[in-house]
Order: C-alpha cells, then sequence, then structure tokens
C-alpha cells in the first residue's frame, strides 16, 4: 500500500500523479508551461514572494476565513457537529480567490499585461476579473453560452470589473468548452498572455501550482479545529468539481490518517442514468482532455461526454488528476449528491443558520448531512463552504416558478 | 523489414527534388461515406502524403474550421475504428501512399493502446502524429509504435526552445510537422522569412524533412513556403471547400483537386 505521506512528494517532475496528470499539450504551449514552472518552483520557496501572498491573502481576500459551528443544524440532523469553513465570506464569495491572488502575482512577475480564464459558476471568472482590475492587467474571460445564460449576475459583475466575457458556442457550451477556447487562445498570444487556469487541472504545473495556492483553506482549517474543537475532526468534506476546494481543504490533513475525507461530486439526476458529472464516482475510465491524464467521462470511442448537474461549477467531464491518485490509493472517497438533495441542503442552510451556500458547496452539505445522522454528537465533521449562494439565487428561482 | 512508406515517399521526391504536397482532411466529414473517395481525389491531384484526421469532440489545437468539420463527423458517428476501416478500404486500390493519423489522443487512450497499434498497422496506417502528446508523455506507446512499423510524427512550434527541439528530433520519424505560427488551425497568414529564419538551426539537429503547416492557403503560399521546407502540409484551405460543399458532396472531389492542383503546379514550377 501506498504510504499517504509519500503522497505529499507528488507530483513527479514531469508532473505525473502516479498514472495521471502530465503535459498533454500541443507544441506551442510546452514552452509557456516550462516557462510557468520555472517561474513558480523558484518564487514558490522565495520568502518575498509568500509575504507578498500572504499580505493580499489578508487584507484584500480577508483571511483567515472562520470556522464556524453549525449548532442549530447539527442539532436538527441530530448526529455529528458540522463545522463550516468559510471560504463564502471571502472577497468575491468564493474559495477562487485565493489561487486567482497567487497566479496574477505570478503574471505580474513575468512580466505579461494580459490574462485570460475560464469559468463555469462564473466565481473563477469573477476573481479573475478583480485581480486583474487590481493589478491594472487586460482580462478577458470565456464562459460557456449556456453557463452565461444561467449565471447571468456574474457575467454582468465581470463586465464591471473592465473583463470582456467571450460566450462559447461550441460543444456544449459548458465549462469544457470555455477550456478549450482559452487553450486556443493562450496557444495564439502566448507571449502577452498568463493562463490563469481556476482548478486543480489542466497540464503540468498547474494541478499542483493550484493546489499549493489553495492549500492555505486546510492550513488554516487544522490550526481552528485544534483550537475550537481541541483536535482534528473525524472527516473532511468538500465538494469537487475539478476538485481545488477539496484539494484546498484536503491537502494539509493528507498524512493525519484518522481523519476521514470525502469528496462529493455533481450527481445531476443520479449517477445511475448516466446525466451526471461525477467521473471519480461512476468509475469513468482514464482519458487525457486539457493537459491532463485523469479520470474522464466519455463514450466508448474516446469522444468526451456531456455532462450534466445543476450547478455550473461541477459541470466538467474530468477532474483534477491528484484527486484520481488518491482515489486510487485510498486516501479519499469519492461519492455523489444529486440535485434534488442539493437543493434542499441549499434551502435548509438558508433557513436553518442563515447562511445561503453556492449550489456547488451544497453537494459538500447534502453528504455531510448523510454522514453525519450516522455518526455520534461527540464526533466532527469540518465542511468547506466553497462559495456564497448569492449567484444562483436566478436558478433556485426559476425552480420555484419565478424570474427576475 | 521494408521501408516505410513514408520514408520510402521522401527518398523518392529528395531523388527527384520535390517538394512533398500533404492535404489534412478530417474523416468522416461531411459523412463516413465520402472519405475514402475524397483520400483518392488528393492522390489523383498530386498529394505526397496524407493527414487523416480522427475527429474528436474537443479540438482544443483547431480554429473554428476544423471544429466544425469534428462536429460533421461526429454527428454521422465517426469513430477512430470507422477511421481505421477507411484506411483499409482506401489501401485496398493504393498500396503506396503513406497515411498518417491526425488527431488527439483520447480515442487512443480508449481504445487502448495494443489495440491501437494492432488495428492500425493491419489497416495500413504509416504514421500516427497526436496533437496533445509531446515525445515526453508518448514513453508508453513509442515502443508499440516501434514494434508496429509505425512513425511517430512530433510537432515543433516558433516557440519550442533549442533543447526541446533537439529531443523532438531525436524522437521524431517520418517527416517533422513545423508549425509556422503562434495560433489554432486555419489562422490568418504566415510569414516565410520567419519560418526559413527558424528551419535553418533545425536543419543542423536533424535529416529529417521539415514540413510546414498552417497557413497554407494556395498554390502562392506553398511555393514559397517550399522554397525553405520539405514539404507543406494543407488542411483548412480544404476543409472549408469540404464545408462549402456539404450539402453537395459530388462536388467536393474536384474542388478538392482544385485546390491541390494549383499547389501541386506552384510547387513543381
Ligand atoms: C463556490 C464554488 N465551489 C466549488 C466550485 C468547483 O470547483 P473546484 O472543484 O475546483 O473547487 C466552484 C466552481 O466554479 C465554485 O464556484
Amino acid at each position: 500500500m501506498t504510504k499517504f505521506s509519500d503522497l505529499t512528494r507528488l507530483p513527479d517532475a514531469q508532473g505525473h500523479f502516479g498514472p495521471y496528470g502530465g503535459r498533454f499539450v500541443s507544441e506551442t504551449l510546452s514552452f509557456a508551461l516550462e516557462e510557468l514552472e520555472k517561474v513558480y518552483m523558484s518564487l514558490r520557496d522565495d520568502a518575498d514572494f509568500q509575504a507578498e501572498f500572504d499580505r493580499d491573502l489578508a487584507h484584500y481576500v480577508g483571511r483567515p476565513s472562520p470556522l464556524y459551528h453549525a449548532e442549530r443544524w447539527s442539532e436538527k440532523i441530530g448526529g455529528a457537529q458540522i463545522w463550516l469553513k468559510r471560504e463564502d465570506l471571502n472577497h468575491t464569495g468564493a474559495h477562487k480567490v485565493n489561487n486567482t491572488i497567487g497566479q496574477a502575482l505570478l503574471a505580474k512577475k513575468s512580466g505579461k499585461p494580459r490574462v485570460i480564464a475560464e469559468t463555469g459558476a462564473g466565481q473563477h471568472g469573477v476573481a479573475t476579473a478583480t485581480v486583474a482590475a487590481r493589478l491594472g492587467l487586460k482580462c478577458e474571460i470565456y464562459m460557456g453560452a449556456e453557463d452565461v445564460e444561467r449565471q447571468k449576475l456574474n457575467v454582468y459583475r465581470m463586465r464591471l470589473l473592465g473583463a470582456e466575457v467571450h460566450p462559447v458556442e461550441s460543444g456544449s457550451r459548458t465549462l469544457k468548452d470555455a477550456m478549450n477556447e482559452a487553450l486556443r487562445d493562450w496557444v495564439t498570444n502566448v507571449d502577452d498572455t498568463f493562463y490563469i487556469i481556476g482548478t486543480v487541472a489542466g497540464p503540468h504545473p498547474y494541478p499542483a501550482m493550484v493546489r499549493d495556492f489553495t492549500a492555505v483553506i486546510g492550513r488554516e482549517a487544522r490550526e481552528q479545529s485544534l483550537a475550537q474543537i481541541g483536535r482534528l475532526p473525524d472527516a473532511l468534506v468538500a465538494c469537487v468539481g475539478g476538485g481545488s476546494n477539496a484539494i484546498g481543504l484536503f491537502y494539509p490533513f493528507l498524512e493525519d490518517e484518522d481523519v476521514a475525507m470525502v469528496g462529493v461530486e455533481a450527481g445531476g439526476d443520479g449517477v445511475e442514468t448516466g446525466r451526471h458529472a461525477a467521473p471519480l464516482t461512476a468509475n469513468a475510465p482514464s482519458g487525457v482532455l486539457h493537459g491532463n491524464r485523469t479520470y474522464l467521462m466519455s463514450d466508448a470511442s474516446g469522444q468526451v461526454s456531456d455532462t450534466h448537474s445543476i450547478s455550473a461549477g461541477l459541470d466538467y467531464p474530468g477532474v483534477g488528476p491528484e484527486h484520481a491518485l488518491w482515489k486510487d490509493v485510498g486516501r479519499v472517497s469519492y461519492v455523489a449528491a444529486n440535485d434534488d438533495a442539493v437543493l434542499e441542503a441549499f434551502r435548509e442552510l438558508t433557513r436553518v443558520e442563515g447562511i445561503m451556500p453556492a449550489l456547488e458547496s451544497a453537494h459538500a452539505l447534502a453528504h455531510a448531512k448523510v454522514m453525519a445522522a450516522s455518526m455520534r454528537p461527540d464526533q466532527h465533521i469540518v465542511v468547506n463552504l466553497s462559495g456564497r449562494g448569492d449567484k444562483d439565487i436566478h436558478t433556485v428561482a426559476k425552480l420555484d416558478g419565478l424570474e427576475f | 523489414m521494408t521501408m516505410n512508406r513514408i520514408d520510402q515517399r521522401f527518398a523518392a521526391l529528395k531523388a527527384q527534388s520535390r517538394r512533398a504536397l500533404i492535404p489534412y482532411i478530417t474523416a468522416g466529414d461531411p459523412a463516413p461515406q465520402y472519405t475514402v473517395g475524397f483520400m483518392h481525389a488528393c492522390v489523383e491531384a498530386g498529394a505526397d502524403v496524407l493527414e487523416l484526421g480522427v475527429p474528436f469532440s474537443d479540438p482544443m489545437a483547431d480554429g473554428p474550421v476544423i471544429q466544425k468539420a469534428c462536429e460533421r463527423a461526429l454527428k454521422h458517428g465517426t469513430r477512430l475504428a470507422d477511421v481505421l476501416d477507411m484506411v483499409a478500404s482506401f489501401r485496398e486500390t493504393d498500396s503506396t501512399t503513406p497515411v498518417v493519423l491526425m488527431g488527439y489522443l483520447n480515442p487512443i487512450e480508449r481504445m487502448g493502446y495494443e489495440a491501437f497499434v494492432r488495428r492500425a498497422r493491419d489497416a495500413g496506417v504509416d504514421g500516427v502524429l497526436m496533437v496533445d502528446m509531446p515525445p515526453e508523455e508518448a514513453t508508453a506507446i513509442a515502443p508499440l509504435f516501434a514494434e508496429y512499423g509505425l512513425q511517430s510524427i512530433f510537432l515543433l512550434a516558433p516557440t519550442t526552445s533549442s533543447t526541446r527541439a533537439a529531443t523532438i528530433c531525436a524522437h521524431g520519424e517520418g517527416y517533422l510537422y513545423y508549425v509556422s505560427l503562434k495560433g489554432v488551425t486555419g489562422a490568418a497568414s504566415l510569414d516565410v522569412e520567419a519560418v526559413a529564419r527558424q528551419l535553418a538551426p533545425l536543419r543542423e539537429m536533424t535529416d529529417l524533412p521539415l514540413c510546414v503547416g498552417f497557413g497554407i492557403r494556395d498554390g502562392e503560399t506553398a511555393a514559397a513556403v517550399g522554397r525553405v521546407a520539405d514539404g507543406v502540409i494543407v488542411g483548412s484551405a480544404l476543409v472549408s471547400r469540404i464545408a462549402e460543399n456539404a450539402e453537395r458532396p459530388e462536388a467536393i472531389p474536384a474542388a478538392l483537386k482544385a485546390v491541390l492542383g494549383d499547389m501541386r503546379d506552384a510547387l513543381d514550377r
């Protein structure tokens, strides 16, 4: 069996996490990725860079984010104590900004005047547009046309922030197609453009780099657990689209073998219906897309499948390569939450705790509720509340028969 | 073992001091039953090597023209297995023109490397160019290619460093595909002077033929590039003709021949 401590030494020099990850890109991008890797590796252990990053996280993002004991909800469920890591309270309203701050600093250090990004729910797009505004960088965002429709509020936010938003009409018109288009832009404008990828996917070094920028979530949560619970939690739960908020929470706990970890994918209408976005839970075969090898939903001839989820941010057929390895070695278990359970959790947290979660985060809540119910009141679960739900009000209202 | 068809063809071209004309079409576009006919038409118009695109749902390195070709082909359910059948059918009457499969890695990952190399060899494929498989990621499949007599065609780009170029030249077989510009397929215009400058140091590193693709539109660009390269690759210019005639596919062979014929004449002039 793999020692879990070995997991913290990955990826290898080629960006592989066991059989996953790597750098499967067209030749034009190889140089840009080598360059990025060099810049990142040199700054990763640079005290000045880290200090600047930490300063921005403290004074611009508002970190540390609280670890909140959802006492009333826990009591209602009648099992384990649920604690919420409040990434929804970050500036711009989600965990995405931690990574965006880090990559924008790299863009600045690399002297690139223009940044691009793909976005699903629009949270990563908003976070990118925000840091671009602050650093005076030109910003263009690619977003699937379907997502532009269901996340109108965020589209307008990005435009107010000065970003140009390009609706992507090709393919399934969602996140994967936005990423295709962003890669096409990058290959064309590679000299002056920094591509800010929004999750722990893409070619090496993105999965490792995004993980490192996001791991502040877990470092804080670990300290806060020791201070507020008096010990480490029994379990961590986070939703998994590409997997950045989950990796951010899990990574600093990898070697704490008594801490169980559960990643919650988008079950859509149910994994058994095929209409979902849960490659790990569904045991999708391994495949190559967007620069890395991972569990990838595709048909028998290798065409990437259309996915379905109520939440635009989880509507992606692949998953970060490090999660793929964590599943194989058994360090993390992966499950799915279906759209209806997610909506129920969304409404319940809003009513019981006065906290409106993003639909993505509500996946983690839906599963935490199931877990908590079968645990004792002296046990503790930390859930990553990755974002706030304002952006989803349209989607939920529509289900209630309301249009704004 | 006999010499691979690609090497044979380039040896013959070299002996005649001629440049290779290499058309790309997407298999299954506008519908699968036409592809083999188009391949023969390309050969009749003077093609030396055929690049046959394997349609993929997410063609990240392609511009709108080839994206739409993939969509048309996929609407008819053209799978990698069907593309291999097309090559086998082409081979029934053409045993000499080299065929290179071009596309993205995932369909091969799903078929499985072993099954793919066996079926590709049996069908009569000569080379494989997967856009998203640089040499570093080809280490698992490379020995299988060697065992089954398939050649690995790799890309070089204007951004390729000299260190990487050395690696690519060391692993490449058949010919090297020099991408003339930073961009996706079908992008605007190529700068022949710049291409010439960038090919020069590559000549020092390799004896492999250097072929140039991206931005070759007509006889004029083909001839200009032909003066500095060993071959020209033309894709979007042909695929646009297919798109324009998608509703009357019987007109496509002549349209392809018109484009390629001009290029052939210009290259041989
Ligand atoms: C609030 C929120 N949580 C989670 C995600 C999913 O991304 P990841 O799996 O990378 O955390 C998104 C993506 O848009 C998001 O906006």
